[in-house]
């Protein structure tokens, strides 16, 4: 499909109206411009900001913890330099909180709202042909609700730190002098901002679809952001009420969770992780819709099993609530409960393992170009599925006895959440960045930083396995010296890792120095967005799209003339009867 | 957008439009909408889906009330009695009618009737302040009793009203005295400034605030009247003179039938205590985890070196085992655990039971009273718009939104009142 021209007997479809002079980023200038705007593209492009910052933070504090495992009786933090910063603090104090805010600032800050707040917020009304999210207002405030929550995670770092792992579990939350109420402010905030991002989507994806957008026409990266909001809308509350329990429990002892006041630390967590498994897949849902799209588009092929995909996620989202007693096997709940919930367990890997299949076989006998995000998607089938895997091993009764608390749940989260959801963020940026930013990046660069975080990835978190199941437990700031080849293979891929992010970034940022400017179709693909320019206009859309088939890419033909995808139609002697007003394919530049 | 018919924006007046489209936005309609139906339909949807996060939210706290009390129903029950049914049933009654109001309301915005409409939204304003006066005076009452969360709570049989406490209503009263005062001047200084439309909205908003106070007066009446049923079924108990004279009707008898309660807990204490006790010998009943003497012997001889604590914790436990299968330390054991379980009955546990209910009582109550507080916030919103005539037929989305919402914190209300006020 790369090379070619427009077959005999066929022309290039008349686009038919001009390239808007100014685009969503040059239409008002001036930092102010931004901070009230109410366009869901500027707001996803602050988040898109917002979350890097807190992954860079996050990832820092990785690599703090994965500095002090290098040697058995912990490194980094013993270095005299954090005895000048942290006096009072002993290194295994420092190692507690950095885990805990590593975790915390990961979770809450970065990864649920990473494709879905930054990514989903600028795709989703492009891509359904709407005009904006149906409250403009409530998606603006819900980004200051964001802000809001990440102050109160860095007040936290700064009071006194925070060492309770980022579930808060009771009653050591309720006694450890930290700053619990700082932190779970923070992340009652952020779930508010959750939740309106996600009553944002249901309502907009319900009632601003145009005329011909029927919902089997949305393309599935849709459908994923569909059933991630219902979750982030059924879930996130409960999480809001047991934080704000436990605020209580902290400053008046209401007894509920603190067993000092005849309360039950049981209850806190059936409460946390009634809310966290389904975050888990807040977390991962949207990744899978930006497979699909990515799959299709770069194997430009029909994807496979469209209605299969678009129900799985909804599956997803409903089976994901039933399951969370899976973190709590060894909690003392009573050996019914505890089958019962690994009986479900088990059904909810069905769905997931039926998006794998449909993935490999879209790309099985597709014209597959291997770019950049196409890298990282292949990347993400691979790791995901171990880390869906070994989810297995984790909801059967009897390993997890063995497993829990051990580095091999930490290996079975990290493969899902880093190898499954921000892989496929990494995918994502570089699949759509030319339509946010109008500008093409270095394609051999984006490779390079694809196979770096995909060989540090694997380096840092396959010994981690095996790690856990000889049984080195988590959370622990060092460790027998059996262990220290294996931590010191994981710290060695961690940096890699970082350099890959790293080369990313860069390969990033030049391309909006350096890169040449976007055709408003880079990729041939046939969704909505790329029917508007790149960077799309203010309104994205001169005219109203005409909804078509999103994964139809026979009439979609790369013109080496102009060097762009083109969409074409069959040469007519007569006019047509329908206008050429209608077609959605832009002139690219 | 040019694809939708723009018929339904005949009616309306029409502005200025800014982004230069070809065709007529009302000023109701938001730039991205494309009709009125439209954006009453996603801004209805948008309240449903609201609504349904505020019940699941509200959902963690019956949870949690449906596991504690059936945990201790004897002291959901008990405490239950301290809570007064007539406040309750009267702010039942004032919620309920101002449902009703509000749903007037929704129904007078579509016919236009905006005189009726702002008068509407001001009566429901007047119940919510009414609800909030009579929650202050129990919420005051308890406080000043002790009967607080578990960690605070105070309360003593004996001396059920402390004297010399902060005077926790005057607290409550303060910031609606301010803002009642605040309003005040408002008005008359929009009356004498001639500001027509800020005076027409400081009367019924000053009318709203007094409301406040009507509720604090009424709550403070219908207080000596008393809640019913210990008021007569107890009254026997009652030895005269223990109580001073403005209490008589909530807690008549209430020091007697709490000391009740506290009996009852006591005794189901000590069945509580009993089947832990049976549980755990149970578990150690001769013969069942003995280690075979290979096991030991090895655990033994590796324990040997002193520097390996978690073995040395093992083996003692190993023996003790051995020792209590073997009939060895048996009722030793045995007196040791019940006494530790007694012990921590004892300590820990029980001066925090009643504790948890108010616990339970105060985070449902409380948060539905900050739900309240907000939509009192909205509904002021609500009045004004209204005063402004801004609602026409085909536009009068926010009062049904708010009517929503208002409707929903007025169930919740509905399901607290049994649950919290009517246990027997
Ligand atoms: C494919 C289906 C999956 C199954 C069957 C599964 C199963 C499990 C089980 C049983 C545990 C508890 C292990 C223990 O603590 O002993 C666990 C932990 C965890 N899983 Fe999964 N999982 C799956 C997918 C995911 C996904 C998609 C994510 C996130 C994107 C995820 C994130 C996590 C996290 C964060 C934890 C650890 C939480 C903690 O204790 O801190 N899992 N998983
Ligand atoms: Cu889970």
């Amino acid at each position: 499909m790369s090379v070619g021209s427009v077959p005999a007997g066929y022309e290039v479809k008349d686009p038919g109206y001009p390239t808007p002079e100014e685009n969503y980023l040059t239409n008002s200038r001036g930092l102010l411009t931004w901070v009230f705007t109410l366009d869901h593209k500027r707001i996803g492009v602050m988040y898109l900001v917002g979350v890097s910052l807190a992954f860079l933070i996050a990832g820092l504090l990785a690599l703090g913890i994965r500095l002090h495992l290098f040697a058995p009786d912990g490194w980094l933090f013993n270095n005299e330099f954090f005895k000048w910063l942290a006096p009072d603090k002993a290194p295994n104090d420092i190692y507690n909180q950095v885990f805990t805010l590593h975790g915390a600032i990961m979770v809450f800050l970065f990864i649920i709202p990473s494709i879905p707040a930054a990514l989903g917020n600028f795709l989703v009304p492009v891509m359904l042909g709407a005009k904006d999210v149906a409250f403009p207002r409530l998606n603006l405030s819900s980004f200051f609700l964001w802000v809001a929550g990440a102050v109160f995670f860095v007040m936290a770092l700064l009071a006194s730190g925070l060492d309770t792992g980022w579930t808060f579990y009771t009653p050591y939350s309720t006694t450890t002098d930290t700053s619990v109420i700082l932190a779970t402010s923070g992340a009652f905030i952020l779930g508010f901002s959750s939740i309106f991002t996600g009553l944002n989507f249901i309502v907009t994806i319900n009632t601003m679809r145009p005329p011909g957008m029927t919902w089997f026409r949305m393309p599935l990266f849709l459908w994923a952001t569909y059933s991630t909001s219902i979750i982030q809308v059924l879930a996130t509350p409960v999480l809001g009420i047991t934080l704000l329990l436990l605020i209580a429990e902290r400053t008046m002892h209401i007894g509920i969770f603190d067993p000092e006041y005849n309360g039950d630390p049981v209850t806190y967590q059936h409460f946390f992780w009634f809310y966290s498994h389904p975050a888990v897949y807040i977390m991962i849902l949207p990744a899978f819709g930006v497979i699909s799209e990515l799959i299709s588009v770069h194997s430009h092929k029909r994807i496979f099993g469209y209605r299969f995909i678009a129900y799985s996620s909804i599956a997803i989202a409903l089976l994901g609530f039933l399951v969370w007693g899976h973190h709590m096997f060894t909690a003392g709940m009573g050996s019914m409960t505890t089958i019962i919930f690994s009986a479900l367990t088990f059904t909810v890997s069905v769905p997931s393992a039926i998006k794998v299949f449909n993935w490999l076989a879209t790309m099985y006998k597709g014209a597959i170009t291997m770019t950049t995000p196409m890298c990282y998607a292949i990347a993400f089938i691979f790791l995901f599925t171990i880390g869906g895997l070994t989810g297995l091993h984790l909801g059967t009764l009897a390993t997890d006895m063995h497993l829990h608390d051990t580095y091999f749940v930490v290996a079975h989260f990290h493969y899902v959440m880093v190898g499954g959801t921000l892989v496929a963020f990494l995918g994502a940026v570089f699949h759509w960045w030319p339509k946010m930013f109008g500008r093409m990046y270095n394609e051999l660069g984006g490779q390079i930083s694809a196979v770096i975080v995909f060989l540090g990835f694997n380096l840092t978190f396959l010994p981690q396995f095996v790690l856990g199941s000889r049984g080195m437990p988590r959370r622990y700031a060092t460790y027998d010296p059996e262990f220290a080849g294996l931590h010191a293979m994981s710290t060695w891929g961690a940096l890699l890792l970082g350099i890959g992010l790293l080369v990313a970034l860069v390969v990033l940022l030049v391309s909006l120095v350096k890169g040449k400017k976007a055709p408003a179709n880079p990729w041939g693909a046939a969704t909505l967005e790329w029917a508007c320019t790149s960077p799309p206009p203010f309104y994205n859309f001169e005219r109203p799209p005409v909804v078509g088939d999103p994964y139809e890419f026979g009439d979609i033909q790369w013109d080496a003339a102009s060097e762009r995808y083109v969409k074409i139609e069959p040469k007519r002697e007569t006019v047509p009867s329908e206008k050429p007003a209608e077609s959605p394919a832009h002139a690219g530049e | 957008m040019a694809t939708t018919d723009a018929g339904h924006s005949a009616t309306a007046d029409h502005s200025a439009d800014s982004h230069g489209h070809d065709h007529d936005h009302p000023s109701y309609l938001a730039h991205h909408f494309d009709t009125p139906e439209q954006q009453f339909d996603s801004g209805k949807l948008g309240m449903w889906i609201f609504l349904v996060t505020e019940v699941l939210f509200f959902s963690g706290m019956f949870c949690a009330y449906a596991i504690y009390r059936s945990w201790r129903p004897d002291v959901f029950e008990g405490c239950s009695q301290f809570l007064n049914t007539k406040l309750g049933a009267i702010n039942t009654g004032v919620l309920l009618f101002s449902s009703f109001t509000m749903a007037w309301a929704v129904r007078a915005s579509q016919l236009e009737q905006h005189k009726k409409t702002a008068a509407l939204i001001a009566s429901t304003l007047c119940c919510a302040m009414i609800f909030l006066g009579v929650k202050a005076i129990e919420y005051s009452h308890k406080w000043t009793m002790g009967l607080l969360p578990a960690g605070l709570f105070t309360y003593d049989p004996s001396n059920p009203h402390p004297v010399g406490g902060p005077n926790y209503l005057a607290y409550i009263c303060a910031p609606f005295a301010v803002a009642t005062v605040g309003i005040f001047i408002w008005l008359v200084v929009s009356f004498l400034r001639g500001a027509k439309f800020q005076f027409e909205c400081a009367k019924p908003i000053l009318v709203v605030f007094l409301c406040f106070f009507v509720g604090v007066g009424l709550g403070t009446i219908l207080e000596s009247g008393g809640s019913e049923s210990h008021g007569t079924e107890h009254a026997a108990h009652v030895e005269g003179g223990e109580h001073d004279s403005h209490a008589e009707g909530e807690h008549a008898g209430e020091g007697e039938h709490a000391a009740e309660s506290h009996e009852q807990e006591a005794a189901t204490e000590e069945t509580a205590e009993a089947a832990p006790t049976e549980a755990i010998a149970g578990l150690v009943a001769p013969g069942t985890m003995v280690s075979s003497d290979n096991e030991l012997d090895v655990i033994k001889r590796l324990a040997a070196d002193t520097t390996n604590t978690g073995l040395q914790g093992e083996l003692a436990a190993r023996q003790a085992q051995n020792d209590m299968a073997n009939g060895a330390i048996t009722y030793h054991v045995y007196d040791d655990v019940s006494a530790t379980v007694a012990a921590a009955e004892e300590n820990v546990m029980r001066k925090s039971r009643a504790g948890v209910f108010f616990s339970i009582y105060y985070c449902m109550t409380g948060v539905h009273a900050i739900h309240i507080l907000a939509g009192i916030g909205v509904l002021i919103w609500l009045l004004v718009r209204a005063l402004r005539q801004d609602f026409n037929k085909n536009y009068f989305g926010p009062v049904d939104y708010v009517g929503l919402y208002w409707h929903l914190v007025d169930l919740i209300w509905i399901y607290l009142f049994p649950l919290m006020y009517l246990i027997r």
